[in-house]
């Protein structure tokens, strides 16, 4: 179980295209689906959004966000195959000197977006991961912490 | 689709439609054979069922809490025991019900059926489910059809069944099964034959008991066995069976009744019917092409062909067949009212006077080479009992295991664990032995006279000293060591033990009785006493063993002694070198990758063992040495509880126990002091560290690890 877990979060960071992220507005919950790309060592999610959003205003004010993603399949073995993992981390713009780099991990991932990533209006930000929190079987936990 | 087939209609489908059974009864009953009338509910049946009632998800849900690989048999039975009350109690869905009774009310009238089960691979020439999936004989009326088919469609996830399709490699999951409703041909006399004996080439193989064969099936009924030669009928040999009783239908069921005089002295058969089974089973092996093992019975001048299904390969391979051991999951009444007989007037007695014979040799009086001796002599005594333990105590399980199952059959509760509540206040010796233990703590808390001799560690004298050293001997455990954990309980504020107040058994088993139509109660009364008794006995016989094992480690214990002292070769070749410490080579609950990832347990899933919620420290017990630093309303983590841990329970404020089961001897237990228990969590005392916050969840066998 435990050798698995780091396993499971890469499978189901390289399957799935999307995730609910979640950032504040003043103490209240806002969510918004992303398309993101993971960095090799997990240690980073890049997303792309543009500047006039909710969630980028949100970021600027509460750079601290949580992140779901899961593969449900919307159906009554959901309850027992299903896996969802939840992410803690800190939010920010990509440093200039890293952009290149990481615009085109998020490129490779997201090709469909090539044009909507090059808009000026729009930024790349990356969460930094503080935590993987994975849950399978319906009710088992486990969590995967990196240290800051 | 049609899910209702005559045998007839069943002819033009494959067996992945009616199954393997019904399948050859069809192909029977066209060639004439004389097959009783029967209908089939198909494969599809079954999948409608399961569908429409949405029972499909519920038991993949009810599979899913954990890899059915990794569970151990217990957890297996509960979850089937959980599967078998869904299909109880879920009603049919009312078109299916409507269409079901039309059929066979026009089909069969009034008369008694019997209900089995007809799986798709069932049968085949390669593996054999004779005996894994339930056949119900003598049901009468629609009702107790439409409970009879939910039962044989249940039995398709009993513990045996799903043990042994995990053996074959088949997907546990996707299983469905057809089921065939049979006429109840009523024989005075039944039995089985093999064409082809699976041991001996050119014998053929016949057995027989009065009555019906279901005793003979289930190994209750000891059968007259005949052997013939093959190719000309030649009887070979006779061995004729301590005839006793028979099964015979009685009312909507099928009981045991001794036999009449004449049928004792005389064998079911005589000479020309035995020849006619022979002739039979030669036929139907011409027709099928291969060797057959024939159900068959004798009503008046008729005789009946019940089934015929291939002689297996694993028949033939004999030892290799684990279904035999599966099987043996499954034990009748009588079988356990014998084997209860035993524990009580034989072998616990008798582990209680090899422990007394054994205490009468002090260690300390021995020389060097007559410990040596001794010790080996005390290992032997105990490697019998552990065997006798094993082979007979382990099975009285099987007794809270068949009341729950006849439980849950009659009532059909919401709760599918509800008939435990039955076996509660057993009078289990270990609860007894706790009272006396709490009774003395709370005398040294209350009294202030005591409390000073105590707390001053003065030289106890009188009955405190008496009970202090009744204790140690009982429990096995040094008289410091008890007095220190004395003394750690009477100093706690507000301690007060878990012990609840007995409730009133009789009043339960009132209610419980009161439940079944008179005529029904003698029976009701006899599964409770069992499962009662195998409740206790179960937790009993670890208390009588465990007293052979401390003659065992006196002996040690003083040879490890002398060995401190001067070095002797005769006594170090006996001792194995010491145990590695603790910790070593172990799995934490906090795992580190690398320096800077790590990885921790939060939730896991077990099994929920006794209701209740707690949140408090953990304190893992590996060996009876942790025992003395348990802290009063610590969380007792442990791989396994054993007997001189059951004494620290009432203290605790919650069991996390690695072996999982609602019928394990720690949740026995938990459930006695009303104590919040989750088993079947693995590797739970390497997981959760002491001193760590948990939560224990009874209600959904969740633990919690809080660590920030």
């Amino acid at each position: 179980m435990e050798q698995n877990l780091e396993s499971n979060i890469r499978q189901l960071l390289a399957n799935q295209n999307c995730a609910v992220l979640a950032t504040s507005e003043n103490g209240r919950p806002y969510t918004s689906l992303i398309a993101f790309a993971a960095s090799d060592d997990l240690r980073r999610l890049l997303f792309v959004t543009a500047r006039a959003t909710r969630k980028f205003s949100n970021l600027r004010q509460q750079p601290q966000v949580s992140l779901l993603l899961d593969n449900r399949k919307n159906c009554g073995e959901d309850f027992r195959d299903a896996m969802a993992v939840t992410v803690l981390g800190v939010a920010g713009e990509v440093p200039d000197a890293e952009q290149a780099e990481r615009m085109n991990l998020f490129l490779e991932r997201h090709p469909l977006l090539q044009e909507f990533a090059a808009s000026p209006s729009c930024a790349l930000l990356e969460v930094k991961v503080q935590r993987y929190i994975l849950v399978s079987r319906f009710q088992n936990v486990m969590e995967l912490v990196f240290e800051s | 689709m049609k899910w209702i087939l005559s045998l007839t209609e069943a002819k033009t489908c494959g067996s992945q439609e009616v199954g393997g059974k019904a399948r050859a009864l069809a192909d029977l009953t066209a060639a004439g054979f004389p097959v009783p009338r029967a209908l089939c509910l198909t494969v599809a049946a079954y999948g409608r069922f399961v569908r429409q009632t949405g029972l499909r998800q519920r038991i993949a849900m009810e599979l899913g809490r954990k890899d059915p690989g990794e569970m151990r048999w217990e957890e297996l039975w509960d979850a089937s025991l959980r599967i078998r009350n869904l299909f109880l109690t879920t009603p049919w869905p009312p078109g299916m019900e409507r269409r079901f009774r039309q059929e066979v009310e026009a089909y069969f009238g009034a008369k008694a059926l019997v209900v089995r089960s007809s799986a798709p691979c069932e049968d085949s020439a390669a593996a054999s489910f004779a005996g894994l999936h339930e056949s119900i004989v003598n049901v009468r009326g629609t009702s107790a059809l439409l409970d009879a088919v939910r039962k044989v469609w249940a039995s398709l996830w009993s513990d045996r069944a799903l043990l042994y399709r995990q053996e074959l490699k088949l997907n546990v999951h996707g299983s469905a099964m057809a089921v065939l409703i049979q006429e109840l041909a009523c024989g005075e006399k039944s039995g089985v034959a093999f064409s082809q004996s699976p041991s001996k080439p050119g014998t053929l193989v016949i057995e027989s008991v009065w009555g019906l064969n279901q005793g003979l099936v289930d190994g209750d009924i000891e059968p007259d066995h005949w052997e013939l030669q093959r190719d000309d009928l030649t009887a070979l040999r006779h061995r004729p069976a301590q005839r006793e009783k028979l099964l015979q239908p009685i009312g909507g069921q099928v009981a045991a009744a001794p036999l009449d005089k004449w049928q004792m002295g005389t064998a079911p058969l005589n000479a020309q019917e035995v020849r006619q089974v022979a002739k039979l089973a030669l036929h139907l092996e011409d027709f099928f092409g291969n060797p057959q093992d024939v159900e068959w019975t004798w009503q008046g001048k008729h005789l009946w062909l019940l089934q015929s299904r291939p002689v297996t390969a694993r028949q033939n391979a004999g030892n290799d067949d684990q279904r035999g051991w599966y099987l043996s999951l499954h034990r009748s009444m009588e079988n356990l009212q014998n084997l209860r007989r035993r524990l009580e007037q034989e072998i616990l007695p008798g582990m209680e006077a090899a422990a007394a014979g054994l205490s009468c040799i002090p260690p300390e009086s021995l020389t060097d080479s007559q410990l040596a001796e001794e010790i080996i002599r005390r290992r032997g005594i105990l490697a019998d009992w552990e065997e006798v333990y094993r082979t007979e105590c382990i099975p009285m399980a099987h007794g809270v295991r068949l009341f729950g199952e006849f439980y849950n059959d009659t009532l059909h509760p919401a709760d599918p664990f509800e008939f435990v509540h039955l076996l509660e206040n057993a009078g289990m010796r270990a609860v007894q032995r706790n009272r006396r233990w709490l009774e003395l703590a709370m005398a040294i808390k209350t009294d202030s006279e005591i409390q000073t001799d105590f707390f001053k560690d003065a030289k106890l004298t009188g009955p405190l000293q008496e009970r202090l050293e009744e204790l140690a001997e009982e429990t096995g455990l040094e008289k410091n060591v008890l007095r220190g954990m004395l003394n750690r309980m009477a100093q706690t504020a507000g301690f007060k033990p878990a012990a609840r107040e007995p409730q009133n058994a009789k009043h339960l088993q009132k209610e419980y009785l009161a439940r079944f139509p008179q005529e029904d109660r003698e029976r009701a009364a006899e599964y409770l006493e069992l499962g009662r008794a195998s409740y206790r006995l179960r937790d009993d016989d670890n208390l009588s063993l465990d007293r052979i094992r401390r003659q065992v480690a006196a002996a040690e214990g003083e040879a490890r002694r002398r060995l401190a002292l001067a070095a002797t070769s005769e006594l170090q070749a006996l001792l194995n070198p010491e145990k590695t410490k603790a910790g070593d080579g172990r799995q934490s609950g906090t795992h580190w990758l690398s320096s800077t990832m790590e990885i921790r347990v939060r939730q896991l899933q077990g099994q929920p063992a006794g209701p209740g919620v707690v949140t408090a420290k953990a304190r893992v017990i590996r060996e009876a040495s942790d025992l003395t630093s348990f802290q009063p309303g610590e969380v007792l983590v442990c791989d396994a509880i054993d007997p001189a841990m059951t004494f620290i329970v009432p203290l605790a404020s919650g069991i996390v126990e690695r072996r999982g089961g609602m019928l394990i001897h720690g949740a026995i237990i938990a459930r006695e002091y009303g104590l919040p228990c989750v088993t079947g969590i693995a590797n739970a005392t390497d997981i959760i560290q002491n001193g760590e916050r948990v939560t224990v969840d009874g209600y959904l066998g969740l633990i919690v690890i809080h660590r920030d």
